[in-house]
């Protein structure tokens, strides 16, 4: 029946493949045509994430990662060590910090790329779903403290 | 690459009335830059303006087979840059069109011989004796699109409603910057393509693009004929597709007209057609 009343009143058809896969792929064309961007949400990213743990700022690397269905934000951040809770900063309660770890561990989030940009060139990328993710690197040493960011999932 | 650099007209003397340049491009190949220019020059022209046409296209030259000029070319605009002959020498009348002149491609010579601060000058000139100056652009964005874009104030940019030239056109959009005001002609839509969501729609391309809409140019089988001729369909207002060529070379003359579309409803009898005849997607 279904079938039927599509048929009569017609269809989306490969046209609308063809609108995802160009909004997708225009995403992240002009992210990876915005290395400025990238930058400033790197140093940003920093800002933020020091406040909870010292991290290794040598060896940042974020950059755009296409996927099946999403574009998303990559960024390695390696942990040197987590801040001693003091004076109202925050800290995650649920595993007791570690001063200072043997190795640096490395926490490896990825985040939603935003839907609104608001750069020249960026603006006319339409917005992705928002997601958010978060994973342990590969090959990261057992035992190694967690990550002070506390994931966050998909909206 | 960084977007491209832009020339003011603050310098130039107030009592000379500068004629526009406008680059026709796309990015991609193969989406009608040169049929658009061929017969937007020609929509321009019987208007009544007077109109140069540059064929930009070093080593591929076919604007002027486009226009059925092919035999009266003598010189090109190598010839022009490097000073063997005057502008109006090289200048070939239309056949058609009395106010209508087309400037060759070299067809033996290579994009890269084009100096590219001489083409900036050659069509400062062309701007001083035309009312427009149309430059058809080689595809691609490299020196050849450099050259074609280097005079110019202003950019149509053709797309037809493929995943391939939208993108392609977004990237040349960036690379256009803010300042040639890029507006966007959708080029061999098929109504009965769109209308059963198997092709992009005008909305779809420019719900991506959001660019000034020109105007919208149907797949027909005329363009392919008058081609083959040589004359441009824009000469033929009461064909519906020369009539669309003809409206928007009168919004690109300022006038306020709509934006020619194409007609994409499909009637009743359509659809219980395509109904018992089961169609599929």
């Amino acid at each position: 029946m279904i079938d039927f009343v599509k048929r009569l009143f017609g269809q989306s058809g490969s046209s609308a493949t063809a609108k995802e896969r160009l909004r997708l792929v225009l995403l992240s064309d002009h992210l990876s045509l915005a290395p400025e961007l990238i930058d400033q949400m790197k140093h940003d990213l920093v800002e933020v994430i020091s406040r909870y743990v010292q991290v290794d700022k040598s060896k940042i690397e974020v950059g755009v990662e296409r996927q099946d269905a999403s574009v998303a934000l990559m960024a390695n951040i390696p942990i040197v060590s987590v801040h001693r809770p003091s004076g109202g900063t925050p800290t995650d309660t649920a595993s007791p910090p570690i001063a200072s770890p043997p190795a640096p561990s490395t926490a490896s989030a990825s985040v939603a790329a935003a839907p609104n940009v608001s750069s020249p060139g960026l603006d006319r990328a339409a917005g992705t779903q928002a997601q958010r993710r978060k994973r342990r690197r590969k090959g990261a040493a057992p035992g190694a403290p967690a990550p002070a960011v506390t994931p966050a999932h998909a909206t | 690459m960084q977007p491209l650099e832009h020339i003011d007209d603050v310098a130039e003397p107030a009592a000379v009335k500068l004629g526009r340049a406008i680059v026709v491009t796309s990015g991609k190949g193969g989406v009608g830059k040169t049929t658009t220019t061929a017969n937007l020059g020609t929509a321009l022209a019987q208007r009544g303006a007077r109109v140069a046409v540059i064929d930009a296209d070093v080593g591929l030259r076919n604007l002027d087979i486009v226009m059925g000029l092919e035999s009266r070319v003598r010189h090109h605009v190598l010839d022009v840059l490097e000073e063997k002959v005057s502008l109006d020498e090289a200048l070939v009348p239309d056949k058609n069109s009395a106010t209508l002149f087309l400037l060759a491609a070299a067809q033996e010579r290579e994009k890269d011989d084009v100096d590219t601060e001489k083409m900036r000058a050659l069509v400062a000139r062309l701007r001083e004796q035309f009312d427009y100056v149309l430059i058809d652009s080689p595809a691609g964005i490299e020196r050849g699109f450099q050259n074609a874009v280097v005079g110019a104030q202003e950019a149509i940019v053709v797309c037809t409603p493929e995943v391939s030239a939208v993108r392609d056109v977004d990237r040349v959009v960036g690379l256009l910057g803010n300042q040639f005001h890029p507006q966007l002609i959708i080029n061999r839509l098929r109504p009965q393509l769109v209308r059963k969501g198997k092709m992009l729609s005008v909305e779809d391309v420019n719900a991506i693009l959001r660019l000034p809409l020109l105007g919208v140019i149907a797949d027909e089988p005329e363009i392919v004929v008058t081609t083959n001729r040589g004359t441009p369909l824009a000469l033929d207002g009461t064909n519906k597709t020369g009539a669309a060529y003809q409206a928007i070379a009168a919004r690109i003359a300022g006038e306020d007209v709509p934006a020619p579309t194409v007609e994409i409803r499909e009637s009743f009898a359509d659809r219980l057609s395509a109904f018992f005849g089961g169609r599929r997607s």
